[in-house]
């Protein structure tokens, strides 16, 4: 990430006046010429300029943000970093920095300055797009595959419920069903595409089936939420799949909706509502923790692994929920829970949100290592046999991770895997 | 530089293509921009950013959906967009050649672009017929166009790796393989601001007479007979792994 820094222009004087106010100090410190830097606030503004990235100017430089971003563990990075290489000559909508956070959230819980980056970052990118300026080829197409497909992974929309063959138990599509349902599940596009995700969607459908719940999906009216191409920068994109989905969404009647990933949370609950949309939206590992007393019963097979779970940060910093899946894990007879040193609000982000998930390839250019390998590595440090996950990113983004650091003794499961392998017994 | 950009539009397989008589059931099929179309709207619009001009995307309007196309043409940095009133799912690339030639004639285009052919036919007709209506050039499979001076310096590349440069005196049509690049994305707000904001010209298709009458007819539609069908490999992941380099060895492959 080595850069030129050229507005920054060091003056020596022996006395320095600054709006009229000599800041020379004492004689004693005046043994050497003093040093001062004259930097160009443009960049900043330029950035601050845009609606929703003001708070980029509020920065002070303490630094506090730096100690907790993910991405600085991995490169030379966090907000305050940004802040001082735009004051020393670096534009952030051409910069590949724009393209590094994470929108982890971990640097506003610790910004006595408010510094947001969930809503800088966006609102930078998409002054970026907008302007023609470099975008990651690979995010591009997770943007057109999006705009054209319905899904980030570019499968056809006619295969959305394809995986419903593989659960073992009727799912019922809403469509079909012709009547009201308490629960409207959306199942997501990595659960209903990707071959990990299938798996984890195939749990749900079991223990939705055993817990006797009243559900139904969309099926193949069902499209992406686009919550993490919006943070990536393409607004105009989530907010068309928004329109579908709001559409899609009021067209039957249920009484509570549960999404696979906190990601979907996070796009119904806090920014469908901008667009018009109130309904109850729950994650899965919250709704399920509020059927423990019935869950519990189901529970019959031991699972005797020791575990360590991995708190997603649009389900724990972004959603507030960090107890909800503990107490799932916990509900399983033989499991050692056992945390990692990054655990709850200071949980370390696996790399795929704001957009990361789509551009791995770029990231490492300019990173030591992946995020999601960091994060592999302090799992496995925990002697966990499982890191358990409950986010459809995940799977496969920590899969990868434990095999390319030599941990492929940790096993990486969904926690609605882990429950059904209680409930079914083959763990 | 004025280039015209021929594009088409065509059903989608992003989903089952549903047959009807002996053509597609256009009925219950989207319809998208032909892939090619994509880069020659690219390579129109990397021309224009080099040595300025004007892009003109034109198309035949098949089922009144048009309008996406030529609002995300625009939105990748085409000026102008004309669609040719056709409303005939049916019609193929010759009568939709002779109708952009008669609508293109009037433009006087320096090049006009067209994809090197479509997957709905695999013709690969419209460039050369508008060529030969128009009485220009053709020059087809193109990878890169560049201008100077009223001449363009055509790329193509041919099997084995082997790359050709041509030197082609302005006017003419190219059929395009690729653009240099790969065509860039169009921001929906972008393509959104279009729809509210641009006008699309319209224009009746002209030469009905010499068309209409099909000269290509389709006898018969229907999905391919499988003949053959891959071996799936059943077992652990290491099972599976030992029969896979059993059959690379068994096949001189290992």
């Amino acid at each position: 990430m080595a850069q030129k820094y050229e507005k920054a222009i060091a003056v020596e004087k022996d006395n320095i006046v600054v709006d009229g106010v000599d800041v020379s100090g004492h004689w004693n410190r005046m043994f050497e010429q003093r040093v001062i830097f004259e930097y160009t606030p443009e960049l900043i503004e330029k950035i601050a300029s845009i609606p929703n990235a003001e708070s980029f100017a509020n920065c002070y430089q303490c630094a506090k943000c730096v100690a907790v971003c993910p991405v600085d563990v991995v490169g030379n990075y966090g907000p305050r970093k940004l802040y001082r290489y735009a004051q020393t000559g670096l534009d952030l909508t051409e910069a590949p920095e724009l393209w590094l956070c994470t929108t982890c959230a971990n640097c506003l819980r610790v910004c006595p300055k408010e510094v947001n980056m969930v809503k800088i970052m966006p609102a930078a990118r998409e002054q970026a797009i907008l302007d023609g300026k470099f975008v990651p080829a690979e995010l591009q197409q997770a943007f057109e595959n999006t705009a054209k497909s319905g899904n980030p992974l570019g499968q056809p929309q006619r295969k959305r419920d394809a995986w419903i063959q593989s659960a073992g138990v009727p799912v019922p599509i809403i469509k079909d069903l012709g009547r009201p349902v308490d629960v409207l599940w959306y199942v997501g596009s990595y659960p209903s595409y990707h071959p990990r995700g299938i798996d984890a969607a195939s749990a749900a459908a079991r223990i939705f089936t055993a817990l006797g719940i009243d559900f139904a999906i969309l099926g193949k009216e069902e499209k992406d939420d686009a919550d993490s191409q919006r943070l990536a920068g393409e607004k105009g994109l989530f907010e068309m799949m928004a329109e579908y989905n709001i559409q899609t969404f009021n067209k039957y009647e249920w009484k509570e909706m549960v999404v696979t990933g906190p990601h979907e949370l996070n796009a119904f609950k806090n920014v469908y509502p901008k667009y018009g949309f109130e309904r109850p939206v729950v994650h899965y590992t919250t709704f399920l923790a509020r059927h423990l007393d019935q869950l519990k019963p189901l529970l019959k097979h031991p699972v005797n692994k020791k575990i360590t779970y991995h708190d997603p940060c649009y389900l724990g910093r972004h959603n507030g929920e960090y107890e909800a899946p503990r107490k799932l894990l916990q509900a399983i007879p033989g499991v050692e829970l056992v945390e990692m040193q990054r655990n709850r609000e200071n949980g370390y982000c696996c790399g795929g949100g704001g957009g990361g998930m789509w551009m791995d390839s770029f990231t490492a250019k300019h990173t030591t290592m992946r995020l999601s390998e960091k994060r592999a590595m302090e799992a496995a440090s925990t002697g966990a046999d499982v890191l358990a996950v409950a986010c459809p990113f995940e799977v496969s983004r920590f899969e990868d991770a434990v095999k390319s650091t030599g941990n492929e003794h940790v096993g990486v499961l969904d926690i609605l895997e882990l429950l059904d392998r209680s409930m079914r017994g083959d763990a | 530089m004025n280039i015209v950009v021929a594009i088409k539009h065509i059903p989608s397989i992003a989903d089952d293509l549903p047959v009807k008589g002996n053509n597609v059931d256009f009925d219950s099929v989207d319809f998208v921009l032909n892939e090619w179309d994509e880069h020659s709207i690219e390579q129109a619009v990397l021309i224009k950013e080099a040595v300025g001009g004007t892009v003109t995307v034109i198309g035949v309007d098949l089922i009144g959906e048009l309008d996406n196309a030529l609002h995300l043409a625009l939105a990748k940095g085409a000026d102008k967009a004309v669609k040719i009133t056709a409303d005939d799912p049916a019609a193929d690339s010759h009568m939709q050649a002779k109708w952009l030639a008669e609508a293109i004639r009037g433009m006087s285009p320096d090049l006009v672009f067209a994809g090197v052919q479509a997957s709905n036919d695999l013709d690969g007709q419209i460039g050369p017929m508008i060529a030969a209506y128009l009485d220009i050039p053709y020059i087809g499979g193109t990878s890169a166009i560049e201008v100077s001076n009223g001449t363009a310096t055509v790329s193509k590349e041919f099997p084995g790796g082997v790359g050709m440069k041509y030197s082609v005196t302005l006017p003419f049509v190219a059929g395009v393989q690729s653009a240099p690049k790969p065509p860039r994305y169009a921001p929906v707000s972008k393509v959104r601001q279009m729809a509210q904001t641009a006008t699309v010209e319209k224009v009746a298709p002209s030469g009905e007479a010499d068309v209409r009458e099909r000269p290509l007819r389709i006898l018969k539609m229907a999905p391919p007979v499988v003949t053959g069908h891959a071996e799936m490999i059943e077992g652990s992941p290491k099972e599976v792994a030992a029969k896979i380099v059993e059959l690379l060895k068994s096949k001189g492959l290992a």
